[in-house]
């Protein structure tokens, strides 16, 4: 696959192959993908000049990144304090018990991938969840169900 | 639009702009992220059919501007000249308010209304959120598209480098700022002035200045706010902090779960190059000055300076020893001041007005404002700028119109996983650095969540704890180990598997973490924990002893029962239960079937309040259900 080297090579180029450019170079590469596969990993250590260990270690300690593909629909329950002290934990919960999978899962028809994030900033809203990029909020434990099903 | 060359240029720009802008009515809408949120998006749109389909594009001007700051209400319209303030606006909203400026009337069903008086209210200014406030730094948000410069200009903006440049020399700017005694509002409190200078003259070149906008706190966005709504305010303070230092390159550091206010960055940046306000010979002074942006990863401990100095290399965001300050050796081994959002944002106003103007707010030992966002359990949530020194009462009930739905306060947290909970006898201390600290918190980045008598104070920390298990890098092991021990006991006593001499283990590892870990990420860990403990230690005690948690909230700990006398059979929860586990019919008493029960609430959230027949059971038998077949006693209407 050519075409996998020739978007890697176009996008450290965009960043003048600066080595210091590593991290923006993966979030463009994440945000293009979805995730992160091991080729395009090997094609940016190759491109960029930089050990593999040290793509790997940046793609693994910083959470923007993944190395698994993610559902068609990517929810993020907001775990901010905000959030929190008005129920979040059971917004979650009932996420899990409906989708049937726990956070960092991925429903079996890859419909689904769900998170938790640690704050959205939209603190008003709480307990809020984005699905898609779009935030939904404040929600209650009762309406899950019926937001979710609009993404069936 | 060629560069500005000079400071006479740039004024005469100003009044070029001004002779431009015709006096007319203008419609500020507000979209920051909460605001479109909100469907914000949806209401511009409106607005701008509306005023297509009227013809009055010469007439009325749309304004689409950042944050205001009252995230409840957003939407928020404001209708220049008179500052009309419209609250949760909505897209058919859009011909009635346009109608309203053509007849010069107020829509009056679209204003606040002041909850205890009934009272409706026009300005802006006078709505009690905002009136107990002191708006400078967030105060030109709402004359502003982040994305027109020259929005920016016409309020006076970039006066202060101006003046920088080419009235002041570099040790005078410098001056300056530590006259003004501003201290970094990312959280340490630590003097800019004392950083800028051991900065400029540590050895070696080139130095470098960094915006740290890696707003990890979970509850705080006030630097989000400002990025998204006012850019400009952040980078021209940070190129009067790159002269006064002696830098010419700077970092701008933003968290990639902000997208807007990347956008809105980037914007600023471009239009800045363009008029002049960077690059090479800004405004004709000599002095050169480029900024990049990098946009962090997803890793709260990035924020820590060290930390984020190693992300912006482009390697992982671990902190290390600061024996030798990052003012010293910073990115790549150079000498480089970091400070945050709100600090660099406060800078031009500094040397626009002089120190003296700006000692005169505050307390003793902090000058200024500060902006803190209110949220949690608190009926007026949003972003509040107020004077270092209002108390928290104030702060909470003042500006905040009190707690959500008449409950009780339990506690305040300010200072984000690093800070503590304050109670309720400590409500009227002032709100500065160095009280919050004395009361076992501190001030923070200006997170402030309010909590009341349904949070658990026990579960609190185990929050917190568990966010920074999952956010310590890991690289010393007090953090790392300190954390996950407080991580399983705190797990332990909110699922009543607590023992005694947990609090005792609390205690130690905690003290351990503060003597012995590398960055503040470890040594202020256990503030949560420490400080829940301080105040509410009964709680704590209640889980381990009596397996009770006073709260209501754990779920190991807490039972739903339905009371048979208040039932009335509607079968609303009944239907609603995923678990299956409530029995009843029509015109029976429902009950629920404890083993089946997955303790999601949802009953108790959907039983109507005029019944409220579902309650919460902690530390107390659950009482046998109704023998079958049992009726409701029909409760007498009105």
């Amino acid at each position: 696959m050519t075409g996998v080297s020739g978007l890697v090579a176009k996008v450290v180029d965009s960043y003048q192959r600066d080595k210091d450019m590593l991290i923006q170079i993966l979030l463009d590469l994440q945000s293009g993908f979805g995730w992160l596969p091991k080729q395009v990993l090997d094609e940016v250590s190759k491109h960029l000049g930089v050990p593999i260990t040290r793509v790997y270690q940046i793609a693994t300690f910083y959470k923007a990144f993944s190395l698994a593909p993610k559902g068609k629909h990517l929810i993020r329950v907001c775990m901010g304090t905000a959030c929190q002290v008005r129920g979040s934990a059971l917004i979650r919960d009932r996420m899990e018990q409906l989708l049937g999978i726990k956070v960092g899962e991925i429903t079996s028809d890859m419909k689904f991938s769900l998170e938790t994030v640690n704050c959205l900033g939209c603190c008003a809203m709480g307990p809020m969840a984005e699905i898609d990029g779009i935030a939904h909020g404040p929600l209650t434990i009762s309406k899950v169900e019926e937001i979710l099903k609009k993404y069936e | 639009m060629p560069r500005l060359n000079s400071p006479t240029e740039l004024e005469k720009l100003r009044e070029e702009i001004k002779a431009r802008r015709p006096p007319r009515p203008c419609i500020s809408i507000s979209s920051g992220t909460c605001g479109r949120a909100r469907g914000s998006e949806a209401v511009i749109t409106a607005f701008e059919e509306e005023i297509k389909k009227r013809g009055l594009k010469e007439e009325i001007d749309i304004k689409v501007t950042g944050c205001l700051g009252f995230c409840e209400k957003e939407p928020i319209i404001l209708v220049h000249p008179d500052e009309i303030c419209y609250l949760n606006a909505k897209p058919e909203d859009a011909a009635e308010i346009i109608q309203g400026i053509k007849d010069k009337k107020v829509v009056s069903r679209l204003l606040y209304t002041d909850p205890v008086t009934g009272e409706k209210i026009e300005h802006e200014s006078e709505i009690p959120f905002y009136k107990r406030q002191l708006r400078i730094v967030l105060s030109l948000n709402k004359w502003i598209d982040p994305r027109n410069i020259e929005d920016y200009i016409i309020q006076g903006g970039y006066s202060a480098l101006s003046k920088a440049l080419f009235e002041m020399s570099s040790e005078q700017v410098l001056e300056e700022v530590k006259e003004a005694n501003l201290r970094g509002r990312g959280g340490g409190g630590f003097p800019a002035g004392r950083k800028w200078k051991e900065t400029k003259n540590a050895p070696g070149e080139p130095k470098y200045v960094i915006v740290n906008c890696d707003e990890g706190d979970p509850g705080a966005y006030m630097d989000r706010s400002l990025m998204e709504g006012n850019p400009h305010s952040v980078l021209e303070g940070l190129i009067i902090g790159a002269y006064a230092i002696g830098a010419h390159e700077g970092f701008i550091y933003v968290r990639q779960e902000y997208p807007l206010a990347c956008e809105n960055l980037n914007w600023a940046i471009k239009q800045a190059e363009e008029y002049g306000f960077l690059g090479e010979n800004i405004l004709g002074s000599g002095f050169n000055f480029r900024v990049k942006v990098h946009r962090g990863a997803g890793a709260f401990v990035s924020g820590e300076s060290s930390a984020l100095m190693s992300a912006v290399e482009g390697k992982a965001g671990e902190p290390r020893f600061k024996y030798i300050h990052t003012a010293v050796s910073g990115v790549k081994g150079r000498p480089s001041n970091l400070n945050n959002v709100e600090t660099w944002a406060t800078v031009p106003l500094i040397i626009n007005k002089g120190a003296d103007w700006f000692r005169s707010i505050g307390t003793e030992g902090s000058k200024g404002t500060k902006i803190f966002s209110l949220v949690g359990k608190v009926n007026n949530t949003g972003l509040v700028e107020v004077p270092m020194g209002m108390t928290l009462r104030q702060v909470i009930y003042d500006i905040g119109g009190g707690i959500l739905k008449g409950k009780k306060f339990k506690a305040v947290q300010t200072g984000g996983p690093s800070g503590g909970v304050i109670p309720e006898q400590y409500l009227d201390t002032p709100v500065d650095f160095d009280e919050l600290t004395k009361l076992g918190s501190m001030m923070g980045s200006g997170g402030m969540v309010v909590m009341d008598e349904d949070t658990c104070m026990v579960d609190v920390a185990r929050y917190f704890v568990n966010f920074l298990c999952e956010e310590s890098c890991g690289k010393c092991i007090p953090c790392r180990e300190g954390l996950r021990l407080l991580r399983v006991i705190l797990n332990d006593v909110c699922q009543g598997k607590g023992k005694e001499g947990d609090i005792e283990v609390i205690e130690e590892v905690a003290e351990v973490m503060a003597a012995a870990s590398l960055c503040a990420l470890g040594t202020t860990a256990a503030n949560p924990v420490l400080s829940t403990l301080r105040y509410f230690r009964d709680e704590y005690e209640a889980h381990i002893k009596e397996k009770r948690c006073p709260a209501k909230f754990c779920k190991d700990l807490t039972s739903f029962y339905i009371q048979p006398e208040k039932c009335q059979a509607c079968l609303i929860c009944l239907r609603n239960c995923p678990a299956g586990a409530i029995n009843g019919d029509k015109g029976l008493v429902h009950w629920i079937a404890q083993e089946k029960c997955s303790k999601c609430g949802i009953c108790f959230e959907v039983c109507p309040p005029r019944f409220s027949a579902v309650v919460k059971l902690s530390g107390e038998p659950i009482p046998e259900p109704p023998p079958p077949g049992t009726k409701v006693i029909r409760k007498k209407e009105g």
